[in-house]
């Protein structure tokens, strides 16, 4: 199982009554093996949410929890992919992916063969002995993704995992996901800037704004995907050309345009 | 301005200023303004060294005196790599330790290596602990600082890494805040090595038997000043020798570990 919850939460940072408050009322449930994106202007607290659900942070108000558990700290249950891959530089491939297993103790010849299997699904056996810095950066993060996967989580944290690739290998990147998220579902909180690859990407598409952040608007995407068959169309750009997506696409850029008309008004 | 200044070039100046140095120097012994006792001249100490180098002078050749000298050095700087790594590592992963050790460390790291002397002969005796102690002292601090701060400046997002993929402290110590602080613990050792090697004469004031110390105090004695600056020149080569050598080590750690780019 792999539910999330957040009730009532709120996040201030410093004193209580005169520091920054970066979120307010969040409520939201992201059921089991659900696919949610969180999309918002950079210092709208989305980032924050994930990391309270990763157990970095804490909720000042309400509770977030997993499975009913309020989160007290970081585990393997609930995997992380950071932007900027966080990837170990001294360990190779196969000693990154491998440290988690190790860590929950899984047996020798199991880890082994969970840690090929993994590589083999990210396209990355031939890179199994190389170190991070001989990689590019699509390529950490393929291994950062397998790293999280390998771990068979109930939670996948995606902190804008794919902001600092190049647009080409962003495009690679989110087709692998979409077939990795397809072929082996996992309850998915995935963080991004890029209302594009929220709508391609994700079952449900939360709309934040900002000081404080606030969640706007959730839509409702998978079941346009569903009616609409985006599924049949192999390539992210014959899907971003489909009246659906575009008539989605268009109502969050509007959504977000609004609150900052509205901040500067 | 900044000229570029070749590897020759700069080999060519650094055997300018030496020469200058010596030149100098041989003139000053030369003139007669200067007594042979009270400064004993380049060309007498080299000639004083080069007799060291097969003849017995306080019981052992001079290459013995440093070979008892080097033993007595890396007991006290093994010693001081193997608790100041360690301790430094933790003070920079549990806050208490921090909290706890540091003001005493920040302290007692003042007290120059030579004031402990009364007391390592005390505690330790004059044969083979006490100097140890001594060399201890001056080589532990570095040890321990630069293995703290590397652990202490770690990259946040690998210990969050690290604690999402539920490692155990044990094992982020020794494969995430060890590995990282690599390069601060090399230059610490450097800075380790030459201060302890620098105590090994107050260490050796205290020996009774061989070490290039006890060589120069012996000479001393005699009023051999040539024997003693002869010790000098062997002690600067040694550390010299010493430095390049880890020098070289932190270069080739750096390459093997692929992060010099």
């Amino acid at each position: 199982m792999g539910v999330i919850q957040f009730k009532n939460v709120g996040k201030t940072f410093g004193p209580r009554d005169s520091g920054f408050v970066a979120l307010k009322d969040i409520d939201l449930e992201i059921r089991d093996k659900e696919f949610v994106a969180i999309v918002g202007p950079s210092g709208c607290g989305k980032t924050t949410c994930l990391r309270m659900v990763a157990g970095f942070e804490n909720a000042t108000d309400g509770v977030v929890s997993v499975d009913g558990t309020p989160i007290k700290r970081p585990g393997p249950d609930r995997a992380v992919v950071f932007q900027q891959f966080a990837l170990f530089p001294w360990k190779t491939v196969y000693d990154n992916i491998d440290l988690g297993l190790r860590n929950l103790n899984v047996s020798g010849s199991e880890r082994s063969s969970r840690i090929e299997a993994i590589l083999n699904l990210m396209n990355l056996t031939q890179y199994a002995k190389h170190f991070p810095h001989q990689l590019s950066g699509g390529m950490q993060q393929r291994v950062a993704i397998a790293r999280a996967y390998v771990l068979d989580p109930d939670v996948l944290l995606m902190d804008e995992p794919f902001g600092a690739l190049d647009a080409q290998t962003r495009v690679v990147m989110q087709e692998e996901l979409v077939r990795l998220a397809r072929k082996n579902p996992r309850t998915v909180l995935f963080i991004t800037h890029a209302v594009e690859e929220a709508v391609y990407l994700a079952d449900r598409v939360a709309i934040m704004t900002r000081a404080p952040g606030r969640i706007k608007e959730v839509l409702d995407v998978a079941s346009i995907r569903n009616a609409e068959d985006w599924d049949s169309h192999e390539k992210i750009e014959d899907v971003m050309d489909l009246e659906s997506f575009v008539h989605l696409r268009t109502h969050i850029w509007r959504s977000l345009r609004e609150e900052k008309a509205a901040q500067h008004a | 301005m900044n000229r570029q200044i070749s590897f020759t070039q700069s080999i060519l100046l650094g055997f300018l200023g030496l020469a200058c140095f010596l030149g100098f120097w041989q003139g000053m012994s030369m003139s007669g303004l200067v007594s042979e006792i009270f400064l004993p001249s380049p060309v007498e100490v080299y000639e004083r060294f080069m007799t060291l180098l097969d003849r017995r002078f306080a019981g052992a050749t001079l290459p013995g005196h440093l070979a008892a000298s080097f033993q007595r050095f890396a007991y006290g700087f093994l010693l001081a790599a193997a608790i100041g790594i360690p301790l430094g590592l933790l003070m920079g992963w549990y806050q208490l330790l921090d909290e706890i050790v540091s003001p005493l460390f920040d302290a007692l790291r003042f007290v120059a290596p030579i004031a402990w002397v009364p007391f390592a002969a005390l505690w330790f005796g004059t044969g083979i602990g006490g100097p140890i102690m001594i060399i201890f002292a001056g080589a532990f601090p570095p040890c321990v600082i630069n293995a703290y701060r590397g652990a202490k400046f770690v990259d946040p997002r690998l210990i969050e890494a690290a604690n999402m993929l539920g490692t155990p402290s044990r094992r982020v110590i020794m494969e995430v805040l060890l590995p990282s602080s690599v390069p601060s613990i090399i230059s610490g050792l450097r800075v380790s090595a030459g201060l302890g090697w620098q105590s090994l004469v107050g260490a050796e004031l205290i020996v009774a038997s061989a070490g290039v110390g006890y060589m120069m105090v012996q000479g001393q004695a005699n009023i051999q000043t040539h024997t003693v600056m002869a010790g000098m020149v062997a002690i600067g080569l040694v550390g010299l020798a010493l430095d390049s050598a880890l020098r070289g080590l932190e270069r080739y750690i750096q390459k093997r570990r692929g992060l010099d780019h």
